[in-house]
């Protein structure tokens, strides 16, 4: 697996989110409580919300539209809502974010 | 019998010399620069706080080295290492070896503010600047440079002296190498309730001093504190010089092998100066291990150092913490949460894969070496998952008690705060024979007004008569918790929990920093009530408010500019038609709150439309936010040939006077100029009619889900009541209103009357007024202009742009 170095750690807020522009969409990049990375599709599989505007508790975001949750481990949707979020591998090392170099040659979600 | 030379007599040379002799065959000679033997340096905070002397610390005095036939050069700096002749020279003079070990430690790192080299501003690191702390005395005043845990061992010591002592971190909680932010809250909690003075996220600037010595500390922010001594623990460096000026390869520290080989066969090293497979040490179980290797390869043994878990507790009297392990989330990682507020327990395992990696206590910390056990062992421990957090002992017992948080409340704590009653006087009532509400209203008049504490007078009469008392079910905040809105806010009052993490940990989160629905509404409430002590989170805020722009169905904003009670200006029209030009506003409206709507500006494109309207004198009108929204009006006196009042005037004072500030839900005012009201106020939340003898205010309209008329609140003579009328209203309803309940729904809860009867209250009316200033002085600024400066500006933008390159 290659990686691609998208930044600092101090450029995502705590609990927060920033978004990272591909050729086939945006993905969302959180920084949880703890400062464990996640990467996932931004867009939400039920109305296309922008995931990496929505509030991030524990290791999940919920999405800013109509509160839909997602497990950032996984990609599941929580609770009685049914979908699926893509998700890629990401991590930290010496305060830089890394993902997955996969996600360039990735579909259009 | 061949020569061993040992540099330094540290903790680790103390052991490779007891291992060393014990095996036999070498002639040692031991340099150290401090003048004397070796000592248990971890115990040197104990000494600083009085509750050892150095005697009692001393591991390997002068006695024992002569007994094991060592030569000591104990106050002998050494001079250099000549690895061709194989000889080491100090200040007195030059001695061979066969082999030499290493043991030079570590170094004090000094920030290197300005006026570090003053006299008073010393490390924490040896028995000198003990003594010299110690000698501090009753009274004077130091600062502590670093909240990790030697700092924060070298304030408690200093503090239990009758030091006055502040400690100034970096970060955002205390040891946070150690500890999570929750334990480190806890932890926080304990040092300042014991008087000590503790300042995180906060960066020194520059050391003061007078006449060569120090004076104060400086922070970037400009605040001073006062210090006659200044102790900078912030963390060491491995003592590399000698070994790097021998030639050998070092990086971080002096590079050695498992066998604690340096690049040169002949040399070994051991202790904080190493770097072994990237890894630093400074804990001291592995420097023992080192010393132990080390010794097996000087006899030809085979042995391989192996980097093991090692766990920290905190030598403060009182402060019982302890961390073992790898405590970050991450993929597959789970949390097991235990919190007690009654006790001031905390405790969190992290789980992978069925074994425990990583553990944090604070509080409660007996099961920490089982604890670590697990960890070091990497025992599944599926058998036991759902009651592993209990600890070995755990035989079985009842579910958690959600009313802990009302139980551990003092008797003097309020729980009605409209007629000032406390538990222990309610719980006097109860065991008197008030056995239900009805009777603990009539006989303490607790939660006989506004209402809001009903829920926290029921778990009193729940707690305090058992089984004999059913809790009607009242609808907690979300799942996080099982307490109401009402029963949080009285809490975050009567408990003064003044941040997220008091709030998790004292009223018992069920999560770990709460979720979408409690997060925002516990923002509000601390921000309402704290709003000096509290820093508002971004974070904690629904996306509106975090962009200061409204979100669309197509993830686009609107952006709408403030025009002050409706009034504009050919400039500011001309000022929002060009920016609508330059960013390719699709649709432009006039809302029905008397201003301009551009709707579907992209989210990158906020704060350069945000320059260019401040630019022409605009700031944000705040049509996204649970807070005033518009202050509509007609035109009143000024034009109108009904108009009794300048209704125009007076909107915009109100809207001068109110915008910027954050309430339970959004807020809507106008005023009419006359009773035919065409500002349509009495639908607002706020409705002022002026009539030609002054002005009727009204309360608890609505126009939306719900149509209401307003009731009238008060009328009064003079514009000035108008307005102090208006904000007090306010203020009441940004102090005991559930979040996201608008006045109208709030006013139905608590009933006009009592509204009426607070705000008539001269005193309790000017007390509102001043709270509402004093929050306005913090929050009464343009969220667009600061967010339209660069630094800030580029937070919107997205954090790479990937885009343009290829796929492999």
């Amino acid at each position: 697996m290659s990686w691609i170095d998208i930044g600092a750690i101090e450029d995502i807020p705590l609990r927060g989110s920033r978004k990272v522009k591909t050729k086939e969409g945006c993905i969302a990049v959180f920084r949880t409580a703890e400062d464990t990375v996640f990467a996932t599709s931004n867009v939400c599989p039920h109305k296309g919300g922008p995931l990496n505007e929505g509030i991030v508790h524990g290791n999940k975001v919920t999405c800013p539209l109509h509160n839909w949750v997602f497990d950032l481990e996984t990609g599941e949707a929580q609770g009685a809502d049914e979908g699926r979020i893509q998700t890629y591998a990401a991590r930290v090392e010496n305060g830089r974010i890394l993902i997955d170099a996969s996600v360039l040659g990735r579909q259009a979600a | 019998m061949k020569n061993l030379v040992i540099i330094g007599a540290g903790m680790a040379a103390g052991r490779l010399v007891e291992h060393v002799s014990e095996a036999g065959g070498w002639s040692i000679t031991l340099f150290n620069a401090e003048p004397r033997g070796t000592y248990n340096r971890i115990m040197l905070s104990p000494v600083l706080s009085g509750e050892k002397t150095y005697e009692e610390i001393v591991t390997h005095d002068d006695a024992f080295y002569e007994e094991h036939g060592v030569t000591c050069r104990f106050g002998e700096r050494v001079i250099s290492i000549d690895r061709t002749a194989k000889t080491v020279t100090g200040e007195n003079g030059t001695v061979p070896y066969d082999k030499l070990v290493i043991a030079t430690g570590s170094d004090p790192f000094m920030i290197p503010l300005p006026g570090h080299d003053l006299d008073g501003v010393i490390a924490y690191r040896d028995l000198e600047d003990t003594e010299t702390m110690m000698g501090l005395g009753e009274g004077h005043k130091a600062v502590v440079i670093g909240g990790g845990l030697l700092g924060l061992e070298a304030a408690a010591g200093m503090h239990a002296r009758g030091v006055d002592v502040t400690v100034v971190h970096l970060m955002g909680h205390l040891m946070e190498r150690q500890l999570d932010e929750a334990a480190g809250y806890l932890l926080r909690k304990e040092l300042v309730g014991r008087g000590m003075k503790v300042l995180c996220s906060s960066n020194s600037k520059e050391i003061l001093g007078e006449n060569g010595k120090v004076k104060a500390l400086m922070l970037d922010n400009g605040t001073e504190l006062p210090c006659d001594l200044l102790v900078m623990a912030v963390g060491i460096r491995p003592s590399v010089k000698l070994a790097q000026e021998a030639g050998l390869a070092t990086g971080k520290g002096i590079h050695v092998d498992g066998q604690m080989i340096t690049s040169d066969e002949d040399v070994l090293a051991i202790g904080e100066c190493i770097e072994f497979d990237g890894a630093l040490f400074g804990l001291v179980a592995p420097l023992y291990d080192q010393a132990k290797v080390a010794a097996a390869t000087l006899a030809g043994d085979e042995a391989t150092f192996v980097n093991r878990e090692t766990a920290t507790k905190l030598k403060v009297t009182g402060c019982d913490l302890f961390s073992a392990g790898d405590f970050a989330d991450g993929e597959d990682r789970e949390d097991i949460v235990f919190r007690d507020p009654s006790r001031g327990v905390y405790k969190r395992l992290v789980l992978q894969d069925d074994k425990l990696i990583g553990a944090v206590m604070y509080g409660d910390t007996a099961d920490g070496g089982w604890f670590h056990g697990l960890i070091k062992d990497k025992t599944d421990i599926s058998e036991m998952r759902d009651t592993l957090i209990f600890g070995p002992a755990f035989q079985g017992g009842g579910a958690l008690d959600p009313m802990a948080a009302v139980a551990a409340l003092p008797a003097d704590a309020e729980i009605c705060g409209c007629n000032g009653i406390c538990k222990g006087r309610i719980v006097e009532a109860i065991e008197g024979g008030a056995t239900d509400l009805g009777a603990v209203q009539a006989e303490t008049k607790a939660s006989s007004s506004c209402g809001t504490c009903t829920g926290l007078v029921e778990q009193l009469l729940a707690v305090t008569l058992g089984d004999e008392f059913e809790l009607p079910t009242a609808k907690p905040v979300c799942g996080c918790t099982d307490l109401t809105h009402e029963d949080v806010r009285r809490l975050i009052k009567s408990s003064e929990l003044q941040s997220q993490e008091a709030v998790w940990q004292e009223l018992g989160w069920k999560t770990r920093n709460g979720c979408h629905v409690c997060r925002p509404a516990i923002n509000y409430y601390l921000l309402a009530d704290w709003p000096v002590e509290y820093q508002d989170d971004p974070q904690s805020r629904f996306v509106n408010e975090r962009k200061h722009a409204n979100i669309q169905k197509d993830g686009t904003f609107s952006v709408v500019p403030r025009m002050w009670g409706g009034i504009t200006t050919p400039d500011e029209l001309r000022a929002i038609a060009d920016a609508a030009d330059k960013y390719n506003v699709p649709t432009v409206k006039v809302t029905g709150g008397q201003r301009i709507d551009l709707l579907g500006v992209k989210g990158e494109d906020l704060p350069a439309i945000w320059d260019d309207l401040t630019k022409a004198g605009m700031v944000s009108g705040h049509a996204y936010a649970k807070g005033l929204r518009t202050v509509k009006t007609c035109v009143g006196t000024d034009h109108c040939r009904f108009g009794t009042q300048d209704s125009t005037g007076l909107g915009i004072l109100l809207e001068k006077k109110l915008w910027g500030s954050w309430t339970p839900h959004k807020v809507k005012l106008a005023v009419s100029g006359c009773p035919r009201n065409c500002a349509e106020a009495t639908c607002k939340d706020v409705g002022i009619v002026c009539v030609d003898s002054g002005y009727e205010v009204g309360v608890g309209g609505a126009a939306g889900m719900d149509v209401k008329e307003t009731e009238p609140l008060v009328k009064v003579a003079t514009e000035e009541e108008a307005i102090e009328w208006t904000v007090a209203f306010i203020q009441i309803y940004r102090e005991n209103a559930k979040y996201l309940d608008r006045p109208y729904k709030w006013i139905a809860k608590v009933g006009l009357d009592w509204v009426q009867e607070q705000l008539s209250d001269d005193a309790e009316r000017a007390r509102l007024v001043a709270a509402f200033e004093l929050s306005q002085s913090i929050y009464q600024k343009d969220p667009w202009a600061e967010r339209a400066k660069e630094d800030e500006a580029r937070k919107f933008a997205p954090l790479a742009d990937l885009s343009l390159e290829a796929a492999e």
